[in-house]
Parts: C-alpha cells; structure tokens; sequence
C-alpha cells in the first residue's frame, strides 16, 4: 500500500511535464479542493463535528492576506500564516461557543453556517474591504508576492498543500489525538468516562482544520487574483469543501483525495456542457444528488468500500 | 483515610428528589454492593460520583481530593472509572481499540497503550475476538469489553453498573469470577446489581437504596433479612435467597 | 414604529405556519428538515406559475400548493428519510442538505435567479385600522395562515390520525407496541408540514420577492423561531413565529436592509447558545 502511495506521489511530481496546460489546471484543482477538503476532515471526518460553514476559514484567510499585501506591502507568504492564524482564531471561537454551550448534531451545522453568513454580509458591507464587488489583485508574475507567470508552479503549491494536510491527517491519526476524535465521534460520554477531554480534543481539531483552511484561502485569492466575499463565504464553497470527504469517505485518509479525483473533473465537465447561459450551478444539483445517493447507499464513502474489495480480491487471488 | 467518601449527596430532577442526603464511604481494596428497587437512584448516584451529574448538595473526597464538579475525564484520570448500564461500545471499533481508548490514559503513546490494551483484553478473555469490531459482539462480550475498558485505564476505584443484566446463569458465573479476579488484584469495587445471588457473594458491604435515601447498610448476611429491606422490595422474593 | 410592530404581527402569521409545519417533522421524526425554507421557494414559484400561466390568484392557488408540496413531502419522506430513520443523526443532516441543494438549484435551473413576485390585485391594495396602515394582502395572509394554523390544531387534536400522529412524536416506541403504522404517520407528518410552507409560500408570494436562494433564509428563520418555542412544541412555534417576524420586523426599522441578514443569523446564534438545556445537563444549576 505505501509503494503504491509513494508511487503515486512520484508519479503526480511528474505528470506536468506531460499534461496539457488544462490538464494542469485541472489537477491544480483537484489537489486545491483535496486540500480543503482534508482540512475540513480532521474536525469533519474524525472529529465527528459536522460543520458545514468552513468557507468562513477560507475567506478570512483569503481577505486577510490579499489586504495585507495591498495595504503594507507584505508578501503573502507571510500573509499565508497571518491569514490561517486569524482563521484559526475564528475557528477557536466557534469551536469554543459550540462545544462549551454543548452543541451537537444539527445545532452544530446551524451554528458553522450562521457564522460563515455572518462572515458574508457583514463582509459585503465592508467598504474597506472591497464592499460586495470584493477585492481584485493587480497580476505582478513575482514569485516573492505569491504570483506566477507558469501554471505549473501553482501546481506544486496546490499539491504541496494536499500532501501537507494529508499528512496532518496521518501525524494526527496515528496518536492518541486522532484515537481520541476517532472515540469522540463514536459516542462523546462514554469517551469522556474512559479519561478522553471531549472539549480540549475537539477544539485543538477544531483549530488546526481551520489554520489549514485558512492558509488555502490565500492560495485562492492568489490563484483567481480576485475575492468576493458571496464566493469566499458562500454556502456553494462550504458545500464544494465537505463534498469530497463525504463522498470519498470522512474520517478516513485518503478518503478526501479519492473524492476530490472523481468529483473535481465531474464537475469541471457539466460546468463546461451544462454552463450555458450563465448558470453554473448545474453541478450543484448533481453534488444534491450525490450526496442524497451517498448518505443512503455509500455511506462510508466510496474509499472504505474500495479497500474492502480491494482486500477481498487480493485475499481471492491467492 | 477511606478511598471515596461521600457525604450528604442530594440530587434533584425538577420535582423528584432522586438522591437525598447520601453518605458513602469504600475503603481501599474493599468491595461494595449498592443495591435497592428501580428508581431507587443508584444509577444517579454513579453519575454524581462519576461526575456526569453536578450534586446540588455534598461532598466527594477521592483519595483526599474533592471531585465535585470535576468534569468526567478528570475524575477517570484520579482513579474513578464506571461502565455504562446500557454498554456503549465504540461500534466500528474492535475490541482492542476500544480497550486502547481507555488504555491511553496511562499510557500516552498509541503503540503502549495497544500493548496494554492487549493485555487486558486477554485478561478479561476476549482475546480471541481481539479484532472483531464492537457492534457485531453478542451482549455478554459487550458486557465484557465494557469492563475490560474501564479497567485500562487503572483505576482505584470501579463503579460497575449492573453489569450482570441481561446475561445467563453460566455468562453471570463467568463474570462473578472476572470481578473477584479484578478486587484480588487490588482495585476497589462498587457495583449496582439487581442479581441478589451475585451481591451476596461479592460484597463485603451492602448499601441499600430506596427513593434516594440509604435504608440500611451492612453484611450482606445483616441486609439479607433486614426489615427495610424487605419492605422497599415488597413482594419480591430474591432477599431471602441464601448467599453462596 | 408602531406601523413595524403592525406589519410584523401581521408577517408573523406566515412565520408561525412555517414554523408549525418544521415542529411537526421534527416532532414526530426528529428529523431537521434543512430544506423547508427551500421547500417553501417551491411554494412560491408554484404560485407564481399558477398566476402566470392560469391566472389564479395565490389567495386561491395556496390550497393547490399546499397538495402539492404534501406530495412533495411525502415523497422525500417515503423515498428518501424512511431508508435512514435508523442512521446516525449526521446521515439525515446530510440527506436533508441533498434534499435543499437539488430543491434550490433545480429552481435555478428552471426559474433563472431573478427575483420575482407573484401580481395579485390585493398586493397594492391598504387599509386604514386607526392609527396604521395595513396592508390588505399582510392582512389576509395572516387570517389565512391563522385559519390554516387552526384547522391544523383541529386536525391534530381532534382526529383519530391527527392524535396517531402526536401519539407518535410523544412516545415512537410506545406507538410501534400499540400497532401504529408508523411509516404511515411518518409520512403523513412529513406532508403535512411540507403542505404548510407550501401554502406559506403561496401567501406570501405576493409580498415578498424571492429567488432560489431565500431557501436558506427562510430554512434559518424557521430555525429561529423553532429553537426559541422549543423544538417540538407546535404552540411554542406558533407564538414564536409572531415573536421572531416581530423582533426582525423592528430590526429592519432600525438597521439597512441588507443588515437584516445579519441580524437573523446573530439572533440564531444567540438562540442556539442559550436555548433551554439539552439533554446531558452536567451543568447544575
């Protein structure tokens, strides 16, 4: 199983050199949504908290970067780590005014999303920060300001950012930490009754999904060179975040990444058939449908049912 | 000094006094029966000692420290761990990770704490469903593994709430020598438990329950034929029956 | 400002309906239905396509909408919710924001995202009642909704199937022992409190303009007002939708329009944060 990740790796470090400058792309893509994606998994997937407004981590990440390097100048490399900060720094407090009020199950999800909408308009009414139009960045091409004349380089930041929360994942799976979510979500008391601090374990997942998040929230802003705020704060990212895990299998590792490969291009292709006439929401209905189909016969996601065959064919084979 | 003093414990649920001013008292390496009919509020005193409940009145000195108000996992890391009357397994778990869960308090570091775990399992006898995931076990192992994961985490004290319901005679004997097992080696025990049979052969105290209010308490040959007893257990046969 | 508090009595007899029919799906199923705001959209371009095509007025047509979000209701429930009413809680979240994402983007698809609003002859039309003005459609939306909350009461409260239906909520299990279809009253439940924002919609389409995405709105202020009565209790909705459409009534006095929004999801937050204690109560008083 490791040579065949290691393999994989390997193999993506290489695949621009072959792919087409929209292949590239669309890779970028599919390691950008694997990205949030895994980072969304670690509070979503093993910690069990359902939190349906995560778009909220790449906004603040994405607006805090983008005008910090428009107002002072200051490279988002930095900006990055500022940006994930404040956004872990959002997460805290909604980390904290959920699991110390005790809220479970739906008025946790009601909770992520009030936030990331408040996050929205209150941003659109900001005119400092762009008001609804949002923010545009003027293109430089310098790579100390986060910008790149050749597609392939955000190709490698988008994958490193992939292996990066992907490994978190793993470093977290591995410890006590990961076995403390994993009983977490099992069921919450009797984890409480055998020594697992719920609260503590649940807000450090709580902090780190949304420091990863944020971080791509300036990749974002960097990539498209343009915010606003109903695309950074909307519901359709949130729902573009917890899509992948879901349906590629949340709480497992690469659950996130499987998803994000089978549906990033499903996506991209009924955006390019079903796109006419300015609505591009027609995916939105097949991530509905998805999702529906999911939860009612797949509702490990699609990556756990695959190792099980997986297993069973190499058992057979001998 | 006694392991777990409680003095003076009261509990109210709106209009219904579920517990009122208990005392409790288990000495180290001691072991205790807590029994009485149904709403007597055993269960909810398990809950107050385990720290799921918050006591509106008393106090509760483990090893010398006061517990109330201590949050569950705080309480299990001084030496208090409880199971469950309805077991509540991790279900897509195995047996030995939902051990290891418990075992992590002692041992920080996963591949200890695995090590440990196994060694539990063994000892309560599961270890030939070691891998089996926790929601296809048959209720007498749930029961078992129940057990098994509380006492990983190496507690002083254990709080076992009737853990013999819902089992047969040969399971019931079964874990009636798991538990005499478990106090030999030195932990102390109070166990809520319906089974008359089992209590008399267990306890060396009895405490006796009713409405909320400690009725009687004793050997169990004393409980046996107490007056109150009888009488909270009206019409029920099981006090007369003779201890092993 | 008393022209607010007016208006916002009036609107709340929409809200209570909305809040009723979201009471009676959790109620009997516990199930959150996170497409009911989208639901009602539903309602609405009913409506609108009833007024359009056939010119019947939303005053008549909120009967048509209420059968056929009923169907709508009972379809999702036997089709969909029936399959996972033994999964874990999270399963039927996602389920239900299937449901919301298909509902609100076949709507897109269909009804483009303009706003729009339904022409009926009553929408321009004012009152004088002492010292306000009304609006003659606030007002007959609200005795509308009033009557409908009413016979709801009635039908709950005075039928075999309607007490079947309580009996359920109270005590699922004690409804199975006693022989109960329960999937029956499942289902029904989940109609009748889809029928209810199927007829709130049409009520309001006059009045309000919306487009696809106040599915999410109204899905939120009927949350509002279902925490702050008490999940599961139809008399707590219905005083609490008067409440919630009330308090934004006067919040939309003093804030910008486009501040409401904000205004809604805070007081979600403050709700769900100081809500009556759940079930686990370590917090003694």
């Amino acid at each position: 199983m490791r040579w065949a990740l290691a393999g994989g790796v390997v193999a993506l470090l290489a695949l621009p050199a072959v792919l087409s400058s929209y292949a590239v792309t669309l890779f970028i893509l599919i390691f950008f949504y694997g990205f949030l994606g895994q980072a969304w998994n670690i509070v979503g997937g093993y910690a069990g908290q359902l939190s349906a407004g995560h778009a909220a981590f790449v906004g603040v990440g994405g607006y805090t970067a983008t005008m910090l390097s428009i107002e002072l100048g200051l490279t988002p490399w930095v900006g990055m780590l500022v940006g994930g900060a404040l956004a872990a720094l959002l997460g805290a407090i909604i980390g904290y005014l959920g699991f110390r009020f005790g809220l479970r199950g739906f008025y946790f999800v009601l909770l992520t999303v009030a936030f990331a909408e408040i996050c929205r308009v209150g941003v659109s009414n900001i005119d400092a920060l762009g008001g609804p139009l949002g923010l545009y960045i003027t293109f430089t091409g310098d790579p100390r300001q986060f910008q790149f004349q050749d597609g392939r380089a955000y190709y490698y930041i988008a994958l490193a950012l992939m292996l990066l929360a992907t490994l978190t994942a793993w470093a977290i799976e591995r410890r006590r930490f990961g076995i403390y979510l994993a009983a977490i979500r099992e069921d919450e008391a009797a984890a409480e009754a055998l020594g697992v601090n719920a609260f503590k374990y649940k807000m450090l997942a709580m902090v780190v999904s949304s420091f990863l998040t944020g971080l791509g929230g300036t990749f974002y802003a960097f990539y498209l060179f343009s915010l606003q705020p109903n695309t950074l704060f909307g519901i359709p990212l949130s729902v573009e975040i917890i899509i992948r895990p879901i349906v590629g299998g949340a709480g497992t590792l690469l659950g996130p990444i499987l998803g994000s490969f089978i549906l990033t291009p499903l996506a991209e292709i009924s955006r390019l058939y079903l796109g006419q006439g300015g609505y591009h929401g027609a995916h939105l209905i097949a991530y509905g449908v998805l999702l529906i189909a999911v939860v009612l016969f797949l509702p490990e996601g699609a990556y756990p049912r695959l190792r099980r065959a997986l297993a069973r064919r190499a058992g057979e084979a001998r | 000094m006694s392991l777990l003093e409680a003095r003076g414990l009261a509990k109210r649920f709106g209009g219904l006094q579920a517990v009122a001013g208990l005392d409790l008292e288990v000495g180290r390496g001691e072991m205790h029966g807590l029994i009485g009919p149904n709403g007597a509020g055993k269960t909810t005193v398990f809950n107050l000692l385990s720290g799921f409940l918050v006591p509106d009145a008393g106090e509760i000195v483990l090893n010398g420290r006061s517990i109330v108000g201590l949050a569950p996992h705080a309480i299990c890391r001084l030496g208090l761990a409880r199971t469950f009357q309805i077991v509540r397994p991790f279900p897509r778990m195995t047996v030995l990770e939902n051990v290891r869960v418990g075992a992590l308090v002692r041992y920080p570091r996963a591949s200890e704490a695995l090590a440990r775990a196994r060694d539990v399992v063994a000892r309560v006898g599961l270890g030939p469903r070691e891998r089996v995931p926790a929601g296809a076990l048959t209720l007498a192992d749930r029961k078992r593994l129940e057990l098994a994961r509380a006492l990983a985490t190496d507690p002083a004290l254990l709080l076992l709430d009737e853990v013999m319901a819902g089992l047969n005679p040969t399971e019931i004997e079964t874990i009636i020598g798991l538990i005499r097992s478990i106090h030999e080696s030195g932990v102390s025990i109070l166990l809520i438990e319906h089974n008359m049979r089992a209590v008399m052969a267990l306890s060396q105290r009895i405490v006796v329950l009713s409405f909320g209010e400690r009725i009687a308490e004793g050997a169990p040959a004393d409980i046996a034929n107490h007056p109150k007893v009888v009488e909270a257990y009206l019409g029920e046969e099981y006090v007369r029956a003779a201890p092993a | 400002m008393l022209q607010g508090v007016v208006s916002g009595l009036l609107f709340g007899g929409v809200y209570s309906l909305m809040a009723v029919g979201l009471t009676l799906i959790f109620g009997v199923m516990r199930v959150v239905n996170f497409a009911h705001g989208d639901m009602m959209v539903w309602g609405m371009y009913l409506a609108y396509v009833l007024a359009a095509r056939a010119g019947v007025d939303p005053y008549v047509s909120f009967l048509v909408c209420a059968a056929a979000l009923f169907a709508l209701g009972l379809g999702v429930q036997r089709g969909l919710v029936d399959r996972i009413v033994d999964a874990p809680h999270e399963m039927q979240i996602l389920l239900m924001l299937g449901v919301a994402l298909v509902l609100e983007n076949v709507a897109l698809l269909a009804f483009g995202p303009e706003p729009t609003r339904v022409r009926s002859p009553l929408a321009s039309a004012t009152l004088w009642l002492g010292p306000v003005f009304v609006d003659v459609a606030r007002l007959v939306t609200f005795l509308v909704a009033v009557a409908l909350t009413t016979a709801l009461w009635a039908f709950l409260f005075r039928t075999d199937l309607g007490r079947t239906i309580r009996a359920a909520a109270d005590n699922t299990y004690g409804a199975l022992v006693i022989g109960t279809d329960v999937r029956r009253v499942y289902a029904v439940a989940f109609g009748v409190g889809a029928a209810c924002v199927g007829a709130a919609g049409a009520l309001v389409s006059p009045i309000l303009p919306f487009q696809p995405p106040t599915g999410l709105s109204l899905s939120v202020a009927s949350f509002n007002i279902v925490i702050i009565g008490g999940m599961g209790s139809l008399l707590g909705a219905f005083v609490g939708g008067l409440l919630v459409s009330l308090a934004e009534s006067l919040g939309a006095v003093f804030l910008k329009p486009s501040l409401k929004e904000l205004f809604s999801f805070s007081l979600l937050i403050v709700i769900l944060l100081f809500r009556p204690a759940g079930l686990f109560g370590r917090r003694s008083a």
